[in-house]
């Protein structure tokens, strides 16, 4: 099993970003599993997502305390949240930063890996929208979910061109990450 | 089985679950606290995918009491509510049990306040427990979706009619995202009959409902009540499997075991959790721990027979539940559990621990601990009183 945590604030999609990762994976044939760190919704507040794959059916409903990967949608959350807590060694830490991995004093074990998904999502999507950005960045590090599976699940809940140009920005955020994996 | 799956989110495997039953009537309060069953069933109303009434009412006080009338004059009856919600039906759900109208409503359970709080536990359904409604648990999504056309088909049954309360834990179930079969409407339509009830409010054929009655037969109309739970007992077992013969899913009937058979351990609980133990179950039978899971699905009406025979091979038993009885110290599932041991010659120490309240997590370490009590308690032959399992200590 594989265990993915989400970082971002209100506002920012962490929760739907979780949800599209579920749908792709169980597209790519595994069980899939993805639910919110449950808070009182604010715009703005830090909140967290989970999301767990698996061969088997997933009956664990616990949060998650030691995640495979990490994903964090802000980076000014570092400062206000331990976003490496229980970071598995091995396991990928994946911040949206315009900085290098190496800017972030981060006690981890686990890999740093950055990408400025805000300037992908403007320059394709047009909006500082990151979420689908960073699954489909998500998929180029880990190699754990197909891009197209990814690009599916986003059409299917965003249909039209909105549907499209975010599933565009996956494959450019796939394609900058997987070159490097 | 999976080819047929698609990954949704609880409330809307639910509310799909609840549109292939045609309810005639659906009365809700729209706002805090409410769910997106609700929102979802709404929203197949407004594009006609479903031929219903729906009623959008300012209270679930009013909610409740629509629907009483609706069920009165026959109609098949919907609603879903959960936690101040809930508790603000409580009066009328006595109103519904007493005139024998078997209206369905899903719980979504969540903690009451105060304090203020949104999050998961079980105090809201458990508090309506003496309501004279049957009360199902499911252990997940899928589970929920199952329970709903079952719940309709045993709260309808002509020798039953009671209203039933399909529970599923808030946020765990209700907000989660996993692959779910979605029922299908015409195994549905097989599976779950027309509501046809004997006797309806119908200005043709005057009669009441729910009118006076005095000390000379009040207690007939309670011990009636007393007597559909009964057969309610024996229904659920068999529609357990017809559902399953139909639809290919079986969840257990009143309980159901997991490792139980050879476990000296037994842990015994309702709702979402029952994954989480499983899973930590695995695990120490790794280690050689003689652990087991009985899980109670029926908690109104309570199955003692089947939990005493699911029991007999226990040297100890814990119970878990997520929600207390302030002033006893101890959940409403131990107590059931002790009640039901008690009048026979069975002498297995039973442990409560209550934990989970008010949304607070269960990771698979606060199950491993609560067995480690156990195992201490039966390596030294002695008794544990009931308490909370996760207690901050820094608070």
């Amino acid at each position: 099993m594989k265990e993915i945590r989400i970082h971002g604030r209100g506002g920012q999609g962490s929760v739907t970003a979780a949800e599209l990762l579920a749908v792709a994976a169980f597209e790519d044939g595994k069980f899939s599993q993805a639910f919110p760190a449950f808070g009182v919704e604010r715009r703005g507040a830090p909140v967290t997502a989970f999301v767990r794959l698996s061969d088997k059916p997933i009956r664990l409903r616990s949060q998650i305390y030691e995640p495979d990967y990490v994903i964090v949608q802000d980076a000014t959350l570092v400062d206000v949240v331990d976003v490496a807590s229980g970071a598995k060694p091995g396991g990928f830490i994946l911040i949206n930063t315009e900085k290098s991995p190496e800017s972030f004093n981060l006690n981890t074990k686990a890999t740093v890996r950055t990408l400025d998904a805000t300037k992908v999502a403007m320059d394709i999507i047009g909006k500082p929208i990151v979420n689908t950005t960073l699954i489909g960045a998500f998929a180029g590090v880990t190699g754990e979910i197909k891009p197209e599976s990814i690009q599916n699940a986003v059409r299917e809940r965003f249909p039209g061109k909105v549907g499209e140009k975010n599933a565009e920005a996956i494959k450019a955020a796939y394609d900058m990450m997987e070159a490097k994996r | 089985m999976k080819n047929k799956m698609t990954v949704v989110e609880g409330s809307y495997a639910v509310a799909h679950s609840v549109k292939v039953c045609k309810p005639n009537v659906i009365s809700a309060y729209p706002i805090t606290p409410q769910t997106h069953i609700v929102e979802d069933l709404s929203q197949f109303v407004a594009d006609g995918e479903i031929d219903c009434e729906y009623m959008n009412v300012e209270s679930e006080f009013s909610a409740i009491s629509a629907l009483i009338g609706a069920s009165a004059v026959g109609a098949r009856t919907y609603s879903s509510t959960t936690s101040q919600g809930l508790a603000l039906m409580h009066e009328a759900l006595f109103n519904a049990s007493g005139m024998r109208l078997p209206i369905v409503m899903t719980v979504v359970n969540r903690a009451l306040s105060a304090p203020i709080n949104i999050w998961n536990d079980q105090q809201d359904s458990i508090s309506q427990r003496d309501t004279g409604w049957i009360q199902l648990y499911a252990e997940d999504v899928q589970e929920s979706a199952d329970m709903t056309p079952q719940i309709f088909k045993l709260a309808e049954d002509k020798d039953v009619l009671l209203p039933a309360m399909s529970c599923m834990d808030g946020f765990i179930l209700s907000h989660v995202y996993e692959p779910v079969i979605l029922l299908e409407q015409d195994l549905t339509d097989e599976f779950l009959p027309q509501f046809e009830p004997e006797f309806i409010l119908d200005p043709a054929n005057p009669m009441s409902f729910g009118a006076f009655a005095d000390p000379t037969t009040y207690t007939e109309f309670r011990y009636r009540q007393e007597e559909a739970m009964g057969v309610a007992l024996k229904k659920i077992e068999t529609l357990a499997n017809e559902f399953n013969d139909i639809y290919g899913r079986y969840y257990g009937g009143l309980v159901d075991g997991y490792m139980l058979d050879d476990a000296e351990i037994v842990v015994m609980a309702m709702g979402s959790v029952i994954g989480t133990v499983k899973d930590t179950i695995d695990m120490l039978r790794k280690d050689g721990v003689s652990v087991g899971l009985l899980k109670v699905r029926s908690f109104r009406p309570f199955p003692v027979d089947a939990v005493r025979k699911a029991l007999k091979n226990a040297k100890i038993i814990i119970t878990l539940d997520k929600n207390i009885s302030v002033g006893k110290n101890e959940g409403a599932l131990c107590t059931e559990v002790k009640a039901c041991l008690h009048n026979t010659k069975m002498r297995i120490p039973v442990i409560g621990f209550m934990l989970g309240h008010g949304g607070r997590d269960i990771p698979m370490g606060t199950i491993v601990n609560i067995v480690d009590k156990a195992k201490a308690a039966m390596k030294t032959d002695s008794f544990i009183e009931s308490g909370f399992a996760d207690l901050r200590e820094d608070l």
